[in-house]
């Protein structure tokens, strides 16, 4: 079923009794070409395209919990392409351009919001840091515009410009950065891959791999054994648990991830803002909550909820950007858990394992990667070599020091 | 979460700096590349029971080793990094 507006007419007068589920609720069966572990966005992004773009085969999703359960439904639904480094900004970049046309090409509605994100600037030298990063951006094919200080409080006066520690100076506007529906995107990607054949088989966890010679030859999950020609994994947070079936140590580290979102409230701000020296930024959703976050708590963590000193952290930094917050209630508060790799990069990339590939270390910035994460996994599947845009993205660029670090943190994961 | 610091009793975690999974304690004394890289860049990452170094910056400086469930932010145990580091052999 296609959705159009004629549909939706179509329906209203026929009392709505023609919509049917999205996706159907197969059965695994014994054995698949690819499988892909992990019913997220990203991983049901890998399945659309694979399915869509690259070939025809039996395909199949596992996911442990139900489809979008995980972090694409944890997020603070941000966009972007505001990278700097050669191995990245070209992937991102690419993440973006998928997503200006992605409501057309999967026909489903995720509220693709091209609203405009600003990252502060507070200082001389943080000004010079984001001239330079706005020309890596412009140079990749991105969009870029350096704000003074006035620039920006044409766009948001009410702004704390005069903060003694933080005085804001300017800002790098993205104006094709902005938000996204989060869960639709999971929707979306789950509808398109269904339709094009793709077998989505929810409460069905890898519980081990069978691997034979170097190769492996299916999974053990909570629904019996499925066989499979090749294996790509894209579990986030659990990264770690599920390599582990194959005898991998990953370099990555879990960590919980906090996300807020005030009540609901007339409309404030009609972009996205980064106060990246204060740990915070903000968005309002369409229903008028202010959607925020900050860092993440710092140690290791699968529970997928966080300690309020961060929380406090986090308040604090919007009332130093915002004083005005201090008048909205919190209404809700939740984690993630990220899969935060040791030089701030994720990883898509084959294994030592014939047949089985990796897809994650995507820190907190896995939502704005979804579609580009999802095409360039089915290429790597597909075609057994990396997306042009996705080659830095190795598991050896560690032992060839070649990391990929954003931030110039050095290996450590919470720091990133 | 509070850590029960063996010599101040409990202790506020913010007082603490997380400095990663206690098994960095066991640096290769040179090696190939290979053990290197595996040190420094590869975790085990459990969900579950983990043993994990919390350097008490706010507070007496000290190093701890502390056992916690990453499943749940239970902590189960304190020990000083020192007492660790030298069961294991290390600075004699």
């Amino acid at each position: 079923m296609r959705y159009s507006g004629w549909r939706i007419i179509k329906e209203a007068l026929s009392g709505h009794k023609g919509w049917r589920p999205v996706w159907r609720d197969p059965a695994p069966k014994s054995d698949y070409d690819y499988i892909i572990v992990g019913g997220g966005g990203h991983g049901l992004a890998t399945a659309y395209y694979l399915a869509k773009q690259f070939r025809q085969a039996r395909i199949a999703v596992l996911e442990k919990s139900y489809l979008g359960s995980g972090n694409v439904g944890r997020n603070t639904t941000i966009i972007r392409s505001n990278y700097l480094l050669p191995g990245n900004e070209p992937f991102y970049e690419f993440s973006l351009k998928l997503w200006e046309g992605l409501e057309q090409d999967f026909n489903y509605n995720a509220m693709v919001s091209q609203r405009g994100i600003v990252n502060l600037i507070h200082t001389d030298a943080a000004r010079d840091a984001a001239t330079r990063r706005g020309n890596a951006m412009i140079l990749n094919g991105a969009d870029a515009v350096l704000l003074d200080r006035e620039g920006v409080r044409a766009m948001y006066p009410w702004l704390n410009f005069d903060d003694a520690r933080f005085p804001i100076k300017g800002g790098l506007l993205q104006k094709r950065g902005g938000t996204v529906r989060h869960d639709a995107v999971a929707w979306g990607y789950a509808r398109g891959a269904d339709l094009a054949g793709v077998d989505l088989i929810q409460n069905c966890e890898v519980t081990g791999m069978r691997i034979e010679n170097g190769r492996i030859l299916g999974v053990e999950t909570s629904r019996g054994y499925i066989g499979a020609k090749k294996v790509g994994v894209a579990v986030a947070g659990s990264s770690s648990r599920v390599m582990a079936h194959a005898g991998m140590r990953l370099p990555i580290e879990s960590h919980v991830l906090q996300a807020f979102v005030s009540e609901g409230l007339k409309p404030l701000i009609d972009g996205v803002i980064t106060f990246g020296a204060g740990h915070f930024y903000v968005s309002q959703s369409d229903k008028g909550g202010l959607v925020f976050g900050g860092d993440i708590d710092g140690y290791n963590s699968y529970a997928q909820r966080g300690n309020l000193p961060v929380i406090e952290d986090v308040a604090e930094g919007g009332m130093a950007l915002m004083p005005a917050i201090g008048r909205a209630r919190l209404l809700r508060a939740w984690g993630g858990i990220m899969d935060m790799s040791m030089d701030g990069s994720p990883i898509i990339d084959k294994t030592g394992i014939e047949g089985l590939y990796f897809n994650g270390g995507w820190c907190y910035g896995g939502f704005k990667a979804t579609p580009a994460s999802g095409w360039c996994f089915a290429h790597l599947l597909a075609t057994d070599t990396p997306h042009p845009t996705a080659t830095a993205y190795r598991f050896d660029r560690f032992l060839r020091g070649a990391m990929i670090d954003e931030k110039g943190q050095g290996a450590q994961p919470n720091l990133h | 979460m509070l850590i029960p610091h063996p010599l101040l009793g409990l202790r506020d975690a913010q007082e603490f700096v997380y400095m990663g999974d206690a098994a960095l304690i066991g640096r290769p004394d040179g090696g190939d590349i290979a053990t290197l890289h595996n040190y420094l860049y590869l975790r085990d990452n459990p969900a579950g029971e983990h043993r994990e170094l919390w350097y008490h910056e706010q507070g007496d400086r000290s190093w701890l080793v502390v056992t916690r469930n990453t499943a749940t932010h239970e902590i189960l145990g304190a020990e000083l990094a020192r007492d660790v580091a030298r069961a294991k052999g290390r600075s004699k």
